[in-house]
């Protein structure tokens, strides 16, 4: 099976209900998406499938069709994307373990709504748990990106 | 830890003695300081000044002892080693160090004694010392119990101080200027003549001194981090992806590995049959273990899928199997055998209730809870016959090196134990059983690294809970006061269970666990007695974020708010009136304040809820409001205030405080551990959902620094939020909900 991840091509001899983010983690050491929950119910594992913000525990990688962008992906600590600047600004991680899974999604929002309004905020984001309750600052957080971006 | 049964039974004896006023010699021996672990494995050119400071000549590193579990500790540690160091934690390395008696954790004790944690009088200061000799000798290298700034607030200034002083007597003798004409800026000495040496380049001299002790911290004009806001450490890492938490270490050759232990803790396993697992894809071995059986794979989710192919038999565990016979158990503990503890009977009760026509009564239930941590638990073990390393996020690193000996049969100084940073506790790393586990797995594979995940649903299963806790209360008001309440509470007790797992001496004494939030809150009702009734134990329970007061808050502040309303008097003016604890007042005539309260009832769609509960000495009081929508109840807004003596920084501070809040008033709309055939039936968050984005409240948070003691604030903002909000749900709705989770009574948006 073949797969493209953060722009690298990888071959991969692995059963193909096999889910994504067990091919990232194990496989390939690809650490920053999560493991939370193992059943798309807390988003720690959410990675983008061709700009598309995807539950990786819960997509079989036989069934990926497109191209994987993992939080390192995104942007690097060198290189950061504005979700990442934004997250930074707000100091926005407590744990920081279901963070990765809420920036990917953030960032998938503002890819394709760059202006939300609180309650679309509020739709992308319920998904993601944060047990350390950074929600507040999450809110803040994207509206500072969204902010940038208009600036770009 | 071998002999720590034995030092214990000792020390309880001196600590009793230095309770009594009288100082042991042995009090003041054990006063000492352990030697400095650092010493020990350095290498040539490295000096290891204090236990908290190391320079080689690649730089400094700084040693922050206490976990990091997302609180922010580790940035704490560093900021306060380095205002004296002068040096700029974000340059530096930070090492959590090993597991050492020297990195003992002094306050870890104090909310285990009978005394108020604000209370200052000769006995309680007594027993504090006692506590802390007791930790000394133990080596309680413990987080907890928000006791990192605490313990660490003058200590780590300290050593800051000393190795900076060190670092510059090492200068003074090399250009023959005297240590107090020089000066020292980012990790340099600087000479009179403007010359500077890096701290790097002086770590052999250092290394021949003796450290320079006596020094003094520097006024608080002089400082540079403390009080303002600060950058933690690990934000750049934790907003790219890039933090490496214990479940990210991938060290070469490792097999990856999974366990199912008996689902009813404390259950042992009869039989298995791995028969069918054996032949699955990718799997390396399979390993029966202390109640249970574990999986050795090529990759998690493979051992996954074989653990759950396992055909298991258990045996019970001895406590009831279901929820019901759980709660019949607490019921049947108000009696005189079982009574526990009565650290609280001021006026006469008894006389108030007889005394009136109409004494109010109630029961309050509040559920086992559990931690449920984002990051599952799991630890990378290698073994080999010489040594064992073990790689995990731990807020008791001690304690495992020590059950890891005993479990290999190697030394205790043949243990390594790599601490990791953590992804979320609230005290699910204050037990060690998922390394233990995996420990028991590497010794299966020797030389081989094996790293063992506990699935979400394993998890969920074996995270020894908070335990379920039934009071009974009574009360009466008088002329639009409250005249009179008694609380009489049964629970098992948290302390016996855990400590008995930690294989540590169970604190003597009552169990104050199982009252505190009750009977040292800082209300003077006329009449006002607090009974603690000790259940048997039945699932193994552990602490959990803010401990007894978590679930007592709510007892005690939805309880007072009833009978505040009993009396027809408004909730804060009375809770004012009945303050006798000057920071505590403070604090409610600031929520006043800030919250422009102006009653419960803001109009037909709104209302509003206060509660107050001092715990570990912080005074921390919170208006919850409410509104109707048609979707369900809405919480709108928190205001919350508190008294910390002084916040050390501002981000982390209100980041602490909404956190807890959100984490409070989560588990409380709808999160409980509820038992069939004694396993948990909520196995994955669907049914232990907690707060999500679309629910959270704005909170305003507002920390009045009124002098005193230097306070943590990971436990305080938890307890009165439970019954700020059920406060709100009886003024918007005039239905009393006396039982946890609140969804089981009213529908939330
Ligand atoms: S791990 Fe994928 S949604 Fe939780
Ligand atoms: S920051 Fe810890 S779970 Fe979100």
């Amino acid at each position: 099976m073949q797969l493209t991840i953060n722009s690298n091509r990888y071959d991969l001899d692995v059963e193909p209900e096999m889910p994504l983010l067990w091919v990232l983690r194990d496989e390939l050491g690809i650490s920053g998406p999560k493991y939370g929950c193992g059943a798309g119910l807390c988003g720690a594992c959410t990675v983008h499938i061709d700009g598309t913000a995807v539950r990786s525990c819960s997509i079989n990688a036989g069934e990926v069709r497109g191209s994987i962008t993992t939080i390192e992906g995104l942007g690097t600590p060198a290189n950061l994307h504005v979700v990442q600047q934004a997250w930074i600004e707000h100091q926005v991680a407590q744990c920081g373990y279901c963070q990765s899974g809420q920036m990917m999604t953030a960032a998938a929002l503002l890819s394709k709504t760059p202006d939300p309004s609180d309650s679309e905020i509020a739709d992308a984001m319920d998904g993601n748990l944060c047990r350390c309750g950074t929600y507040t600052r999450i809110h803040s957080a994207v509206k500072t990106a969204a902010q940038m971006m208009k600036g770009k | 830890m071998a002999r720590l049964k034995t030092i214990a039974r000792r020390t309880f004896l001196i600590g009793s003695a230095a309770i009594a006023g009288g100082v042991a010699f042995g009090y003041y021996r054990l006063r000492q300081d352990p030697p400095n672990p650092l010493l020990k494995g350095l290498k040539a050119g490295e000096a290891a000044i204090t236990p908290y400071v190391r320079v080689d000549a690649k730089g400094v590193t700084l040693i922050t002892p206490r976990a990091d579990k997302g609180q922010g500790s580790y940035s704490i540690q560093a900021h306060l080693i380095a205002e004296e160091l002068d040096v700029d934690p974000h340059e530096v390395r930070i090492d959590p160090g090993p597991p050492n008696p020297a990195y003992f954790n002094s306050r870890i004790m104090d909310d285990s004694l009978p005394f108020t944690t604000i209370d200052d009088g000769i006995m309680a200061r007594g027993a504090r010392g006692g506590g802390e000799v007791l930790s000394r000798v133990l080596g309680m290298q413990i987080t907890g119990g928000s006791s990192t700034v605490p313990d660490g607030y003058r200590k780590l200034r300290m050593a800051g101080a000393v190795a900076r002083e060190t670092l510059k007597e090492a200068a003074a003798r090399r250009s023959g200027v005297s240590r107090s004409q020089l000066k020292t800026k980012d990790g340099q000495v600087i000479l009179p003549d403007g010359k500077s040496v890096t701290y790097a380049e002086l770590a052999v001299e250092a290394a021949q001194l003796a450290p320079v002790t006596d020094v003094t911290l520097r006024p608080e004009q002089e400082w540079r981090y403390i009080g303002k806001k600060m950058r933690r450490i690990d934000i750049v890492a934790k907003s790219t992806g890039t933090q490496q938490y214990g479940i990210d270490i991938r060290p070469d050759r490792v097999v990856y590995a999974t366990v199912r232990a008996n689902p009813g803790l404390g259950g042992t396993i009869k039989r298995y049959d791995a028969s069918g697992a054996e032949k699955m894809r990718g799997v390396k071995k399979i390993v029966p273990i202390k109640d249970g059986v574990g999986v050795i794979a090529d990759n998690t989710w493979r051992a996954f899928q074989a653990a759950a192919a396992i055909k298991i038999e258990w045996n019970d565990p001895p406590y009831p199997a279901d929820s019901a016979g759980m709660w019949k158990v607490l019921e049947n503990s108000f009696s005189k055998d079982l009574l526990d503890s009565r650290l609280r009977n001021d006026g006469d009760v008894e006389k108030a209730l007889t005394g009136s026509s109409k004494p109010i009564e109630a029961e309050y239930r509040t559920p086992y809870l559990a931690h449920a941590p984002l990051e599952p638990m799991n630890a990378v073990v290698l073994y080999t016959k010489e040594r064992l390393d073990i790689w995990t996020g731990t807020q008791i690193p001690v304690f495992l090196q020590g059950h890891a000996a005993k479990l290999t049969q190697l030394p205790e100084e043949k243990i390594y134990v790599h601490a990791q940073p953590i992804g979320g506790s609230f005290g699910a790393r204050l037990d060690d059983t998922y390394a233990l586990q995996a420990i028991e797995l590497a010794m299966a594979m020797e030389g081989v690294p094996v790293k063992m995940t506990w699935s979400r649903e394993e998890n969920m299963g074996h995270d020894y809970p908070r335990p379920i806790q039934l009071s009974r209360a009574k009360g009466t008001v008088r002329e639009g006061m409250v005249e009179s309440m008694s609380i009489d509470m049964a629970g098992q007790s948290m302390g016996a269970s855990w400590f008995n797992r930690l294989q540590a001496p169970v604190p003597p004494g009552p169990d104050t666990s199982s009252v505190n939030g009750i009977w040292d809150q800082p209300f003077a009702i006329p009449n006002f007695r607090v009974t603690g009734y000790r259940a048997k134990e039945m699932v193994p329970v552990s602490p959990w974020r803010s401990v007894g007061a978590s679930g007592n808050g709510f007892h005690h502040g939805s309880f007072l708010d009833e009978l505040i309303h009993a009396a027809g008097a408004d909730p804060m003016a009375e809770l004012i009136r009945l303050c006798n604890h000057e920071p505590s007042k403070k604090v409610l005539h600031t929520l006043r304040d800030v919250s422009a309260w102006k009653g419960s009832r803001i109009d037909d769609r709104r209302a509003r809820g206060v509660a107050l509960t001092l715990s570990f000495g912080v005074p921390m009081a919170q208006v919850v409001e409410v509104s109707d929508t048609p979707q369900g109840i809405k919480i709108d807004k928190v205001y919350a205030v508190c008294d910390v003596g002084r916040i050390l920084d501002p981000v982390n501070f209100e980041a602490q405080v909404r956190g807890g809040i959100i984490w409070a008033l989560g588990h409380a709309m709808n999160c409980e551990l509820t038992y069939e055939k004694f396993a948990p039936v909520q196995t994955n968050f669907h049914l232990f959902e907690a707060m999500r984005f679309h629910q959270a409240p704005d909170i305003i948070v507002k920390g009045l620094e009124l002098g005193g003691e230097v306070r943590g604030i990971g436990e305080p903002p938890v307890p009165p939020a439970a019954p700020a909000l059920a406060n709100a749900i009886f003024a918007l709705t005039g239905k009393r909900v006396r039982e946890l989770p609140l969804n089981k009574s009213v529908n939330f948006a």
